[in-house]
């Protein structure tokens, strides 16, 4: 942390700039994922957040949620299974007290939002619309759909396209989806959101998963079920972005799950990612943002090339190759 | 709060524990009792995330200064990893984290209640205790004589010690719990710290309510980063002026708590209520994720 400058202007390295279009521009492609930044002051005093691309904010509701009971996390080999379920202070509280936080490091701040109905999601973003701190919008589909009485809003395509549409229709920011990576109908779901009117897509939200403790007899979490999270979580993050990068080619993926290294960044650049953001690896490491960052230039200065938005999609597929065909 | 490469001085067995001496200047000059640091575990498949270790000694001055000591339990694969650290290797740690004990103004007879390796940070709060004038008397208590951290230490800081523990080895056979109340009245006791498993500080503190006691408790709940980023180490802790509850973060708003205001049916009964509350009339299908 000696040198105070954006890895972008540092002497000798590429510079790392990001423009994912509709005016959000990020220093680097290296975000902090949805859920690993606290309320905004925490990260400051073991990162210079000038350095990292941007901040996902923790996923705001309409309402205070409390959040799922304790435990909310247990590892699991290469990765944890955990649940906070969206325990965060409300938009009203969220807007007052915790946007100004993250925004003040300055980091373009990204702001995740979850609602369990159409009405709820257009309130959350005219809550949002007026401050100039918002730099894009999130919107978490892995949620629950109240209103039409379904586990999961973003596994629907009519639900998907309809709840992004009335979003993406009111917000003056780019709108980006995260859709549930393991979703059987992934394709058309992104489609259905990016024609809807998402300027962008976050692959993805992860997978259920169950911790089970041997020794009472007991689920590891307090809340029975959570989300599988960490390293285990590469490869299948790897093939969602590589398909949705086929299927909507024009928009921006945020790939997040896994990513842990400069190497797993590139990876998912490769696939067809425009940026990544590092969840699980961040928690351990707070410099990792930075560090993988850092990892990406070096690797772009020692292949020749002039920026991250050179790799991206780069992966030689055989030709002929249909996502749809594979197995 | 510093990140530090930090040096292992020494391990040595402790009875059925292990005390970890490593050198972190930085730490050590800032540490609390009561804070904990945040070390990071090798890369491999059986372990992700940061251990996180109460701190049992930081030493400012002397031969030893700079350094901080750790108790471990080795129960799972990260804990027997530090347990098995070398001399002369390095650890990734980060602090000191959380919020410490706060010592009594007025008050002068702390009386410190200790079981299993949980004693680990009242015997750095009994130093600060006694160097602030205050008297301690400690009641600590274990399964077994093995599991009685560091009796003689106790006896050396404090003014009495009762020692039991459940199979008769060493002390009294009984819990802590069944000496408590003869002990408080014997030292006059003013203000009580505990920490330990978690269903014996629920009893310190039912204790405590019941003679109006001011105390504070030492909590542990299952932590992802220890420094207040995931929002998963939380307890859920009444608002003062009772106008309901707040799930805090036990690595910044704790691990030291007002035993009083913890909800510890919430925390660690069958918990169901605390689910979120669905609107009127529709089925929760599966808890929020987040």
């Amino acid at each position: 942390m000696s040198d105070g400058e954006a890895p972008g202007r540092s002497g000798g390295r590429r510079s790392l700039r990001t423009d994912l279009g509709g005016g959000l521009v990020l220093p680097t492609p290296v975000l902090v994922a949805a859920g690993c930044v606290g309320t905004g002051r925490e990260l400051g005093g073991l990162v210079d957040l000038r350095r990292v691309g941007g901040l996902v904010s923790r996923t705001i509701t309409l309402e205070p949620r409390k959040g799922s009971p304790p435990p909310r996390i247990a590892e699991t080999p290469s990765g944890t299974v955990w649940s906070t379920g969206f325990q965060n202070p409300g938009v009203a509280v969220f807007v007052e007290v915790e946007l100004p936080r993250l925004a003040r490091g300055g980091a373009p701040v990204i702001v995740s939002i979850a609602g369990g109905s159409v009405d709820e999601h257009v309130r959350l973003v005219g809550a949002l619309q007026t401050r100039p701190e918002v730099a894009a919008i999130e919107v978490n589909l892995s949620g629950p759909d109240e209103e039409m009485r379904r586990e999961v809003l973003g596994e629907h395509v009519d639900r998907t396209g309809e709840v992004v549409g009335a979003i993406a229709r009111m917000s003056l920011v780019p709108v980006f989806a995260k859709l549930p990576m393991a979703a059987s109908a992934l394709p058309d779901l992104a489609r259905a959101a990016v024609r809807a009117g998402a300027h962008g897509v976050t692959m993805g939200a992860p997978p259920a998963a169950l911790g089970v403790r041997t020794n009472d007899l007991r689920p590891a979490l307090g809340g029975v079920t959570g989300w599988l999270a960490g390293p285990a979580l590469k490869p299948l993050t790897l093939r969602a972005v590589f398909e949705t990068s086929r299927v909507v080619p024009e928009a921006p993926i945020l790939a997040v799950g896994g990513v842990r290294s400069a190497s797993d960044a590139i990876e998912m650049l490769l696939a067809g990612a425009s940026a990544v953001q590092v969840g699980t690896a961040t928690l351990v490491d707070p410099m990792a943002p930075v560090e993988i960052a850092r990892g990406i230039a070096d690797y772009l200065r020692d292949k020749g090339i002039s920026s991250p938005a050179d790799l991206q999609a780069r992966l030689r597929v055989p030709a002929g190759f249909r996502a749809t065909d594979a197995p | 709060m510093k990140r530090v490469r930090a040096e292992v001085l020494s391990t040595r067995k402790l009875g059925a524990y292990h005390q970890l001496t490593v050198v972190a200047p930085e730490i050590a000059e800032k540490a609390r009792p009561g804070q904990f640091v945040a070390v990071k575990m090798p890369d491999r498949r059986e372990f992700l995330l940061r251990r996180h270790l109460a701190i049992h000694d930081a030493s400012r001055r002397g031969g030893w200064a700079g350094t901080l000591e750790f108790v471990i339990e080795p129960s799972g694969p990260g804990t027997s990893w530090l347990a098995a650290a070398r001399a002369h290797s390095f650890l990734d740690v980060i602090g000191p984290l959380g919020k410490g004990f706060a010592l009594p103004r007025r008050l002068t007879n702390c009386l410190l209640v200790a079981e299993g390796h949980g004693a680990a940070p009242l015997y750095f709060l009994a130093q600060e205790l006694v160097a602030a004038g205050k008297r301690v008397d400690m009641v600590v208590g274990a399964d077994t004589m093995e599991r009685v951290l560091k009796p003689i230490d106790a006896k050396r800081v404090s003014q009495t010690v009762a020692i039991v523990t459940t199979d008769g080895t060493l002390g009294d056979r009984g819990a802590v719990m069944e000496v408590l109340p003869a002990v408080a009245d014997r030292v006059r006791a003013q203000v009580v710290y505990a920490a330990g498993p978690a269903r014996t500080l629920e009893q310190v503190a039912a204790f405590c309510t019941e003679r109006g006691l001011p105390a504070q408790v030492a909590l542990e709940e299952r932590m992802g980063c220890g420094f207040g980023l995931c929002y998963t180490c939380v307890v859920p802790v009444a608002r003062k002026d009772g106008s309901g509850y707040d799930n805090l973060r036990s690595c910044v708003d704790g691990p030291v708590f007002n035993p009083a205001r913890v909800l510890w049916d919430r925390w660690l009964g069958e918990r169901p209520t605390m689910l979120p509350t669905p609107p009127e009339g529709l089925p929760v299908v599966r808890s929020w994720p987040g």
